[in-house]
């Protein structure tokens, strides 16, 4: 019987903003068809905070707690982001020392979103929390690191144009050393909880297919995008920062579905322990963490006038291309200010990879886009 | 002794009224007196299976639980009890509020009523009834008339999708499950549960091919009908914020907790009756030394895996064949029970829930026609005692298992691999 | 072989549980199984996670020997460049307008942080040229609302130079240095130093 003689009515479901697992105040209204979607709209704008207006009012440096507070799980990396478009702007050098030290603490911050995701994914999948405590535990451990350097566990304000806002202090090498060589035995043990896992075989394998092209139209980056199987690595296409030193390979995945969402992130993670490794073991013992120019902006910003013009900085952050892209009239305060949110634009595809496919599966494809809300309204 | 403590105290107090009050009442308060029981004990076990589940999924997600109402947490049930009691009892603008009402009290009501007829202990059954495991069937599954009334009387999205989930997961389930028990009764030729139990005196029925095969069907149909991960989809968290319990509160939302976990421990019950003995214990003098022998088989380091395993599992079928009579028959049956209960807290610690239609195909195209397969085999077990029957029975269950899984086996289940660059 | 990855799991989440138990610690070594990563937790209000030395909350202001001799002169630099404008200052100042001064240096009348509003960034500390002002960790300062409770004034921000030592050693001690070296360089023109006006 089809449902033309049954009068069925289709179902219209608001998914959030009050919702448990919608990653914050997202809101999807779903056009449900039984269980089947058929059509979804998303929602946004309930976190807007007026993020880029007020950080074209205060200084440069004023700006940068305010990107902590953007994709909160990496508050590294966005801080990284934007340092990277002011030297850019106002032509700062960065000493070797800081160089490696930015990519230590960024691919530590890919260790702790990678890791938290893959939890996430799970309690979206409605496994009791375990597989989410698990991610913690280890996540606590590296978040230990960054208070341990910056004071502060999420909102770190710590890299500067310039450099890092004050040397590492003793004894985080060897911290941060162990957390790496104690990370693969927490990979495995989560590896074997998850990955041959049927039920989550089941429920991922298929689900969400995201094609090449559409990913590449969208604008898709990161892991997402090379889950798609489109190799596009900031840190090897653009090779800032001393990345171009590191040994490293970009995992792709074949289907792009959330499975190899899922695993390129775990494939990730283990690329990222080695470029960790090695940064850690090639770090200079010495020189400055943070330049001369660079500390004399950190003690008064407003002195630091870049010159009139633009700039787009760029990194590899967790969740794909972190863009931030300035525009300078000479005053102390960014003219404009606009960040290119990769969770936001990564969002866009999602009506697309829900369609036809069951309401607990849009969670899930929600699940593996790996949003942060404060990145997406901004 | 022990054993019979509660049988004894029982017609103490029996006696004592009888002394004093007409034969016709003297009936009555035999019949209240068990039902009291029931009604006593069950709100008690609700509440601290609660306590218990969270300290295990606490302790496999390496924390340490609720520690804070009492020593180890345990008034923290009760606190949680004041706090349901005192909470505001919101019914929706829209909602029926009869319905709204009466649905988590006709959930709880089977729930109870299913304890009347388990044999908890020798002679300790409230009533011996000669449909019991009929009786068990038909009023568990009246539970899924409450999940569809509480949904649809919530006037709310998420609880009518997750009331329509329900049903249609509880009757698939309840196939399986009832073609489960048909392999038991077949076998002991009674539908008395305490019959089951006492024709597991020679050895439990899960150490046969078909009562394993039996005891998993019935075991993971039950945790489905009862809405536990990973077969939780009627009240999905991540997807229907609670399913059809998202319009409720305070005491009435207690009253549906209630009624899943004494459903869960029924489920747990009624397994440990039908397949793990009931109450038979194994005997006194073979299973220390099975134990024993386990110890030994397990730090032996130099034996392989496998082969420890499965001296292992010789020792646990040999523990299994016998029964003792030094432990009361009463604390064997909890701790099988248990233990099933530790079963089940465990699935839910570590898995993730099935998707809906996924949940459907597994009662569908797996359970139930292992379930159909396994009172053939059943059959067969009965018809040639000993050896033969055994052999046959496993070989007709291991081959269709195995045919089964083949078919089953989804196109997108596969090993990828991943091409790493540069 | 389905059902093995679902048998895994199980065995991984069974040994994280057996392994919080002491006993149970004993029996994965014995078995030759992996430990569990035991309790991860603390019990917080009896045990206390120990911070870094860096760890930040919010500002407190700092002073030398006496709470009246307060290193802030009131320039107000870190309220032009508090990100979210949480500090107000305003100069004590006599009649006639003019800056009254205790110690030689100006001070501050009114020196309030809402906390509520401030975002424990740590720039007033940066771009302080006195080094008046220094993140402290005490951070158990919940309140039942968040209006007069959790805007601190003078008086509630005063901490030593002591306590600041005390927290923090590695980072006094640099600042310590920096003080030295400042003093030196305007020690020798001595009344220079006393007719250096306050930083505007």
């Amino acid at each position: 019987m089809t449902n033309a003689a049954l009068k069925t009515d289709l179902l219209e479901v608001n998914l959030g903003p009050q919702h448990p697992s919608t990653h914050g105040v997202f809101q999807m209204t779903v056009v449900l068809d039984g269980e089947t979607i058929v059509s979804l709209k998303p929602v946004l704008g309930y976190l807007h905070r007026n993020h880029e207006q007020i950080c074209e009012d205060v200084s440069y440096i004023g700006c940068f707690p305010y990107t902590d507070r953007l994709d909160y799980f990496c508050a590294m990396t966005n801080n990284f982001g934007l340092a990277v478009a002011i030297e850019q702007l106002g032509g700062i050098e960065v000493p070797e020392r800081a160089q490696y030290l930015r990519v230590i603490l960024a691919e530590l911050t890919r260790l702790v979103n990678h890791t938290a995701v893959t939890g996430f994914l799970l309690n979206d999948m409605g496994a009791f929390g375990t597989p989410l405590l698990y991610a913690f535990r280890e996540r606590e451990k590296i978040l230990d690191l960054f208070e341990m350097a910056s004071g502060s566990r999420m909102m770190c304000n710590y890299i500067r144009p310039g450099g890092v806002r004050e040397d590492v202090p003793d004894g985080f090498v060897g911290r941060a050393q162990e957390i790496v060589a104690a990370y693969p035995r927490f990979l495995d043990e989560m590896e074997t909880l998850l990955t041959e896992n049927e039920i989550i075989r089941q429920r991922t394998q298929g689900v969400g297919v995201l094609p090449k092209a559409l990913a590449v139209n969208a604008g898709i980056t990161g892991p997402m995008l090379r889950a798609s199987g489109v190799d596009y690595d900031l840190r090897k296409v653009d090779g800032y920062g001393v990345y171009p030193r590191m040994r490293f390979k970009v995992p792709l995945g074949t289907v792009g579905d959330v499975y190899d969402r899922y695993y390129v992130r775990v494939l990730e993670m283990r690329e990222s322990l080695k470029i960790l490794e090695q940064a850690l073991k090639e770090l200079p013992k010495t020189g400055p963490a943070l330049s001369a120019k660079g500390q004399l902006i950190g003690r008064s910003p407003r002195t630091f006038r870049p010159p009139k013009g633009d700039a787009y900085g760029r990194i590899e952050s967790p969740k794909g291309e972190l863009g931030f892209y300035l525009v300078s009239d000479g005053s102390p305060q960014p003219y404009r200010y606009h960040v290119r949110a990769p969770s936001f634009i990564n969002l866009t595809v999602l009506e697309d990879m829900c369609r036809g496919q069951k309401v607990a599966d849009a969670i899930i494809i929600l699940g593996s886009v790996d949003i942060v809300m404060g990145e997406v309204d901004r | 002794m022990l054993d019979q403590l509660f049988v004894h105290a029982t017609r103490g107090l029996l006696t004592l009224p009888g002394r004093m009050l007409p034969p016709a009442l003297n009936a009555w308060v035999g019949l209240l007196l068990p039902i009291a029981a029931i009604a006593a004990l069950a709100p008690a076990v609700m509440m601290y299976l609660t306590w218990l589940e969270r300290k295990i999924i606490a302790r496999m997600q390496n924390r340490l639980g609720p520690n804070r109402v009492g020593l180890f947490g345990l008034t923290q049930p009760l606190a949680d009890g004041v706090k349901m009691l005192i909470k505001e009892d919101i019914v929706p603008a829209g909602a029926d509020r009869l319905l709204h009402v009466i649905a988590p009290v006709t959930a709880l009501l089977p729930a109870i009523l299913l304890f009347a007829v388990l044999p908890v202990g020798r002679n300790m059954a409230a009533v011996d009834l000669n449909v019991g495991a009929l009786y068990i069937l038909a009023v568990s599954s009246i539970s899924s008339l409450a999940v569809f009334m509480g949904g649809w009387a919530s006037r709310n999205k998420f609880s009518v999708l997750g009331a329509m989930r329900a049903v249609a997961q509880i009757i698939s389930y309840e196939v399986p499950s009832v073609l489960s028990v048909v392999a038991v009764i077949m076998v002991t030729g009674s539908l008395s549960l305490v019959a089951v139990v006492n024709a597991q005196a020679e050895g439990w029925f899960i150490a046969t091919p078909w009562g394993a095969v039996a005891a998993l069907t019935f075991f993971l149909s039950g945790i489905a009908e009862v809405n536990r991960t990973p077969f939780d989809m009627p009240e999905a968290e991540s997807e229907l914020v609670a399913g059809f319990h998202t319009e409720y509160s305070g005491m009435k939302f207690a009253l549906w907790y209630m009624a899943e976990f004494l459903e869960a421990f029924a489920v747990c019950a009624f397994t440990t009756t039908l397949f793990l003995g009931g109450w038979q214990g194994p005997a006194w003098p073979v299973w220390p030394w099975c134990l024993a022998a386990a110890l030994v088989l397990a730090s032996a380091r130099t034996l392989a895996g496998p082969l420890r395993l499965l001296g292992l599992l010789g020792c646990a079928w040999a523990a299994v064949a016998l029964r003792s009579e030094v432990v009361p028959s009463w604390a064997w049956f909890l701790l099988k029970t248990y233990a099933l209960v530790f079963v089940l807290v465990w699935l839910r610690g570590t898995f993730p829930r099935l998707r809906a239609d996924q949940l459907m195909g597994f009662a569908w195209k797996f359970l139930l026609p292992l379930a159909l397969v396994n009172i053939i085999a059943a059959g067969c077990w009965s018809v040639w005692p000993g050896l033969r029957g055994s052999l046959i029975a496993l070989g007709l269950l291991v081959g269709s298992a195995w045919a089964l899984i083949r078919v089953n086996a989804p196109a997108s289940e596969q090993r990828r691999t991943y091409v790493l660059v540069e | 072989m389905i059902g093995v990855g679902v048998l895994k799991g199980m065995a991984v989440t069974l040994r994280q549980f057996v392994g919080t138990y002491p006993a149970g610690r004993v029996l994965l070594k014995a078995l030759h199984l992996p430990e569990g990563n035991g309790i991860f937790t603390i019990s917080y209000p009896e045990t206390k996670q120990q911070h870094a030395e860096r760890f930040r909350y919010f500002p407190f202001l700092v002073y030398d020997a006496t709470p009246d001799n307060l290193r802030c002169v009131a320039c107000r630099i870190c309220e032009q460049e508090c990100p979210p404008q949480c500090i107000h200052i305003t100069m004590a100042k006599d009649e006639q307008n003019r800056p009254l001064k205790a110690n030689g240096r100006t001070f501050p009348a009114q020196f309030d942080i809402d906390v509520s509003i401030c975002m424990s960034c740590r720039i007033c500390v940066d771009v302080c040229p006195f080094e008046a002002i220094e993140m402290d960790n005490r951070h158990e300062i919940a309140t039942h609302a968040r209006g007069p409770e959790l805007l601190f004034d003078k008086t509630e921000l005063l901490r030593s130079a002591e306590y600041f030592q005390q927290i923090k050693p590695t980072e006094a001690a640099v600042v310590n240095q920096r003080l030295v070296a400042k003093a030196a360089k305007s020690q020798p023109p001595k009344p220079a130093a006393a007719s250096t006006p306050p930083a505007a």
